[in-house]
């Protein structure tokens, strides 16, 4: 079966959107946007619910009629082309099983449409691949929310589609569970190698699972790249609080030193690497996440060369591995800050004063014309 | 004392279930009775003597097995015309926007709505304005009207609970617009046409009041034939009848409740 499903990976899976944007009357759910997935590739559109990731996952699927440009699947422009002549298939949202059909049929159902006959052992090898198989004849409602999602898989990957479609899969399991299908998701794509693009509003599902994320916001891709890279070096405040969390700090280049940038955030003093401030504006929003920051009590001294902020302790949580403070800093706000428990200071409670300090190279300056608070579902609509 | 309260308070869903049973079956049961029945003189209605004679003969009395027949036919084809058009009906109201919907909705209503001896008599004068003989086909066309509005109410309801990602996911998969149709949402519809269709047939098969306004005087339906008679002395071959179709009722509905189980079952 695996092998099987290779070959049709293989037949050239990479999805080119270029141009594409969809319009309803005045509302503009898709500006028009360039998007290369490369064939085999594990591809994330990530943002929060209406940013218009769905409706473009829809129009690859030829669900959505696109308002302008085109849709290219493997080199063939599939753009005019009706769902039924496309070659990929779709993982619902909360499944879409046909309620009137058991698990087997809902399993066969592509392959009847396309006049395939015996499908008996290939929809067996199908359920057996996603564990399911002493189940072939209940109904969709009597099983799981797991197992569900795992006939929802099924009966679209045994189309061997050339791209496969998910759509929020794993919203409606449980924590717990949702881990689990990542990993299962993910293991089934190394295994087939078909190219997956995967909508999500869940970050951390997106980092899983991704090789690479476009992170979508009001109906533009605001930044594409590897996980760990948009995480690392966001470009825009959007991206900087969507995925995990960022503490922005709005600061004044005051002039440079060799690769750095200096800074005055109300009066203190702090740099960045030139490298990795992504805008010329004299006027920036000084980022850093909130582990990259150590935490010591006032009397401690801080080595030379990093970014210092002193402040008031203003709250701390204990959550097991780490420990989260709230800081109001003199310089910059209130400033989060994440701790490994390993050697705790028990100086350290609401109240102390402390001393906030951070390697300038994990930090990054992004543009300060942009909303400072952009993407953490927060912000002033 | 407090041991015959908690066994009231046990059982007292299941006592309120045999009451409204026994309200509901009761007449039933008289008729049943009855049809076994030799009554002296023109009423069935006192008890006299147990025979067998109206089960043997049933079509023994002039005329009645011919309007039961006629009543059969024009159910039939009333709710064969009432389902179809009330489905299309259906759909187009669920799915589509279009100029006059929610008038259509409004009009489709009314039929339920108004006295039925008001659409009887508007029916008749709009047959004879239009110079229509009165007969089979003003009954049929009068019948397919106002079942029209019970099939559309029913499958609308089941149209727009049905959930359009279904169909999306049979596109996805490669079915074509009309295979997704066959193989998907008729399917999914299919208990909402059913029970249109078995209401259909209900109420045209016992409709009076809109039939005898809109017959000719050959077309004697089944009620129009009971309502004659009762005014002559009801024959002991109509309780046969009446009997006959509720055993065939009972029948069909215990019949989908155990093909249903089995179903459920063997999944």
């Amino acid at each position: 079966m695996t092998e099987q499903l290779r070959d049709a990976a293989t037949a050239g899976g990479d999805v080119r959107l270029t141009g594409i944007g969809k319009t309803y009357g005045d509302f503009t759910a898709v500006h028009p946007l360039d998007l290369t997935v490369p064939q085999g590739s594990f591809f994330a559109l990530l943002g929060a619910s209406g940013c218009g990731k769905t409706t473009t996952l829809r129009m690859i699927a030829g669900l959505e009629e696109p308002s302008c440009g085109t849709v290219l699947i493997g080199g063939q422009d599939v753009t005019a082309l009706p769902p039924y002549k496309r070659p990929v298939n779709t993982v619902f949202q909360s499944y879409a099983l046909f309620p009137h059909l058991d698990i087997f049929e809902n399993v066969a159902f592509g392959l009847r449409r396309r006049g395939r006959k015996d499908v008996k052992k290939q929809v067996e090898e199908m359920l057996d691949l996603v564990e399911l198989g002493p189940l072939a004849r209940r109904k969709p409602h009597q099983l799981s929310g797991g197992q569900q999602q795992r006939v929802a898989v099924a009966r679209a990957l045994i189309n061997h589609p050339q791209v496969l479609l998910l759509d929020e899969p794993l919203g409606a399991l449980d924590l717990k569970l949702r881990r689990q299908m990542q990993l299962e998701l993910k293991r089934i794509q190394t295994e087939v190698g078909i190219t997956f693009v995967h909508v999500t509003h869940d970050q951390e599902e997106a980092m899983t699972m991704a090789d690479t994320i476009a992170v979508m916001n009001g109906g533009r891709v605001e930044q594409l790249g590897a996980p760990a890279d948009l995480y690392e070096n966001p470009a825009t405040t959007f991206v900087a609080n969507f995925l995990g969390q960022s503490n922005l700090i709005p600061a004044e280049v005051t002039g440079r030193s060799g690769e750095d940038l200096l800074l005055s955030a109300s009066g203190v003093r702090l740099s960045v690497p030139r490298a990795r401030c992504a805008t010329e504006a004299t006027r920036i929003h000084l980022g850093v996440r909130p582990e990259k920051i150590t935490i010591a009590h006032a009397s401690e001294t801080v080595a030379e060369g990093r970014n210092k902020l002193s402040g008031t302790v203003v709250d701390s949580s204990f959550i097991g591995v780490s420990t989260q403070y709230v800081v109001r800093s003199e310089g910059g706000g209130e400033i989060a800050v994440f701790e490994q428990n390993m050697e705790r200071d028990t100086r350290i409670t609401p109240g102390a004063p402390v001393v906030l300090h951070w390697n300038p190279a994990h930090s990054f300056g992004l543009d300060a014309s942009q909303a400072i608070d952009a993407g953490t579902g927060e912000e002033a609509a | 004392m407090s041991r015959v309260f908690k066994w009231i308070r046990e059982h007292l869903a299941v006592l309120a279930g045999i009451l409204a049973l026994a309200y509901l079956v009761l007449p039933n049961l008289v008729v049943f009775a009855f049809s076994f029945n030799k009554p002296v003189g023109k009423f069935n209605y006192e008890w006299s003597q147990f025979s067998t004679d109206a089960w043997t003969s049933p079509c023994g009395v002039a005329d009645m097995c011919g309007s039961l027949s006629l009543s059969l036919q024009i159910a039939l084809l009333a709710t064969i015309g009432a389902t179809v058009l009330g489905t299309m009906v259906a759909f187009a109201l669920a799915r589509y926007r279009f100029r006059g919907r929610a008038a259509t909705t409004a009009l489709i209503f009314l039929p339920m709505a108004m006295p039925e001896v008001v659409m009887a008599a508007s029916l008749g004068t709009l047959f004879l304005n239009m110079r229509i003989q009165f007969g089979f086909l003003t009954i049929l066309i009068a019948h397919i009207m106002f079942c029209l509005s019970f099939v559309v109410t029913a499958v609308k309801a089941r149209v727009m609970s049905m959930d359009p990602r279904l169909e999306q996911a049979a596109q996805d998969l490669y079915a074509t617009p009309a295979q997704t149709f066959l193989r998907v949402t008729l399917p999914l519809a299919a208990p909402g046409i059913a029970a249109g269709a078995l209401l259909s047939f209900a109420l045209s098969f016992d409709d009076f009041i809109i039939t005898q306004f809109n017959s000719g005087p050959t077309t004697v339906t089944f009620p129009m034939f009971v309502w004659g008679a009762s005014q002559r002395g009801i024959p002991v071959q109509v309780n046969v009848i009446g009997t006959a179709m509720f055993i065939a009722a009972v029948a069909l509905t215990v019949a989908g409740q155990w093909i249903g189980n089995r179903r459920k079952a063997q999944a």
